[in-house]
């Protein structure tokens, strides 16, 4: 479904992504890790368009998507999810996914037509999936911080997206939040049929949720492999597991 | 605000508000008639940036020009063409929503700070060609005794022209506010980044909602023509942006109605003002300086703080977002 072949980006001097391969296959739920600073967040900026690949090429469906809008890259079928709340605080909760609804339904043009009555159902039902509907009148920017990061998922939701790209989707959360967080993409991916990138600094997560795992250092591939594979490599362990990180 | 398209006591006000001032001419004296008059005209200005401004969070630091551009439409088709008020009046917003569309084009491409400069520079290039072009503009004398359809030659006349011609584009914009047009530019204002990633493309909604408001900033030129009967350069200098920027902080920008009162508060000021002081520019200055300090939400948003916590806790919350963005 994604092929990352090669990628590079560099800042100035420094090279935050330097020769990253990635293979998403349909329908799976892959993580990446890697340490602080190994390029997993630059790494997602690049596919999803927040930055345009120096080298290398990003295949979407067969199709080279590196270095598009991120709005185009959007309407090819890609969401994501933000590592902070990246939410519209002064809107209600309901208009937060609603305005990513309406942009799918390319709507968003539309001057003379009230939009409380547009894309309420679709809206509606991705509440209620994520649990957030009790909620929706209240006005996003004062929800809890958990709270905040399932709506930046509903957001996403709201594209409609084959593939859904979370940035640490449970960073900052309790353990609880966590659990409930992570049981919520794995039942969201399969009723929706959804493929899943993610990166997580919990191992924990990252292996009992993955089918397949790619590690990155110095914003370079290590290796990608299934949790098995990756636990057993013998790179892996000294540059990510043994240390401080595990 | 959430669940109903107008909630029934602000239709109930705002109907019983038009009523009052349908009536006001029958007993009020002509001079606050013709003040009400200007406070229609300044009140839809301050709205027009208000849509860019207040929703779209698009720093249009240089809102001024199209409503000059509006008014100087207007006159000179009026004068040097002599054409008829049926071509030219509806001549004046789009040509300043042309303007609207030229100077947005080059300025969404930057962002914030940026695109107030640019804006500041391209609105500059047009006022300095009115106030030197004196053949076609007047110059620096602008164009007085317009000749106007004879309806409109009375206090009287005008108000009620004005007052219908804004409560038309008031609901308009109310309309535009909340279709998903108007969400869509809410959220763009709230996180632009965001509303790329959920596939808006931001600067074509950004230029579109500058057009419109260009647009009607027009309709206020062209009110002002029909108030004033004249028009200068004045109409599209920086100080009159800085003016209505205020009037939009001070009645609260993140309120609809917000605006109004602060166009409302700004002419009255401005009118009592200018009796004992030439110095107007300084009580602006010094309004501004209390606003930021005490009033940041502008009028609106203090009473919304006081009656509706929650609302503005969220308020606060995107404030503290765009600081760290």
């Amino acid at each position: 479904m994604l092929r990352v072949e090669n990628v590079g980006k560099a800042f100035d001097d420094f090279m935050a992504v330097n020769g990253a391969r990635l293979t998403v296959e349909r329908g799976a739920l892959v993580a990446v890790i890697g340490p602080n600073g190994a390029g997993k967040t630059t790494l997602f900026n690049l596919i999803t368009g927040l930055y345009k690949p120096d080298r290398g090429k990003i295949i979407f469906e067969d199709k080279e998507i590196g270095g598009l809008a991120p709005y185009e890259i959007c309407r090819r079928g890609i969401a994501r999810a933000f590592q902070i709340a990246n939410i519209f605080p002064r809107l209600s909760v309901f208009e937060n996914v609603q305005v990513a609804v309406l942009a799918r339904q390319r709507k968003s043009h539309n001057l003379f037509q009230p939009a409380q009555n547009l894309a309420r159902d679709e809206t509606d039902a991705i509440l209620d999936n994520t649990g957030l509907f009790p909620q929706a009148r209240r006005v996003a920017g004062a929800l809890s911080h958990g709270d905040q990061r399932i709506l930046e998922i509903a957001i996403a939701l709201g594209s409609e997206p084959r593939l859904l790209i979370l940035d640490e989707p449970t960073a900052g959360m309790s353990p609880e939040e966590t659990a409930k967080t992570m049981n919520l993409v794995q039942q969201l991916a399969r009723a929706r049929g959804i493929t899943i990138l993610f990166c997580e600094h919990d191992m924990d997560i990252v292996f009992s949720f993955a089918q397949s795992i790619m590690v990155m250092r110095h914003g370079e591939t290590i290796l990608q492999g299934t949790p098995d594979e990756v636990r057993q490599n013998h790179q892996v362990q000294e540059a990510y597991l043994g240390g401080a990180d595990a | 605000m959430f669940n109903k398209f107008v909630e029934p006591r602000w239709l109930l006000l705002t109907l019983a508000l038009l009523a009052a001032l349908l009536f006001l001419p029958l007993v009020a004296p002509l001079f606050y008639i013709y003040i009400i008059s200007v406070i229609f005209v300044t009140a839809l200005l301050a709205m027009s940036l208000n849509l860019v401004l207040g929703y779209g969070g698009i720093y249009q630091f240089h809102h001024a020009v199209f409503y000059g551009v509006g008014a100087y439409t207007a006159a000179l088709l009026i004068t040097q063409l002599s054409l008829p008020a049926w071509i030219s009046f509806p001549a004046g917003p789009l040509v300043a929503a042309l303007t609207g569309l030229l100077i947005g084009a080059f300025c969404v491409r930057l962002t914030k700070l940026y695109f107030g400069m640019l804006q500041i520079a391209l609105g500059s290039l047009i006022w300095i060609i009115v106030y030197r072009w004196y053949d076609v503009t007047g110059g620096d004398n602008g164009i007085h005794d317009i000749p106007l359809p004879e309806f409109l030659t009375s206090i009287h006349g005008a108000y009620y022209f004005v007052l219908i011609i804004a409560a038309v584009c008031v609901a308009l914009m109310y309309l535009i506010i909340k279709s998903p047009f108007g969400a869509t530019l809410q959220a763009i204002r709230d996180n632009p980044q965001r509303c790329e990633a959920i596939g808006i493309n931001v600067q074509h909604h950004q230029l579109i909602a500058i057009v419109i408001a260009a647009f009607f900033g027009g309709v206020a030129g062209v009110m002002f023509v029909t108030v004033e009967r004249s028009v200068f350069p004045g109409l599209l200098f920086w100080v009159l942006s800085l003016e209505i920027f205020v009037m939009c902080l001070l009645g609260g920008w993140f309120t609809f109605a917000g605006p109004i009162l602060g166009a409302a508060i700004v002419v009255a000021l401005r009118t009592v003002a200018s009796r004992y002081t030439d110095y107007w520019t300084t009580v602006l200055g010094i309004m501004l300086i209390l606003l930021i300090f005490f009033l940041p939400e502008g009028v609106m948003g203090w009473a919304r703080e006081r009656f509706k916590p929650r609302a503005s806790a969220a308020d606060k919350r995107g404030r503290e977002l765009d600081a760290a963005r």
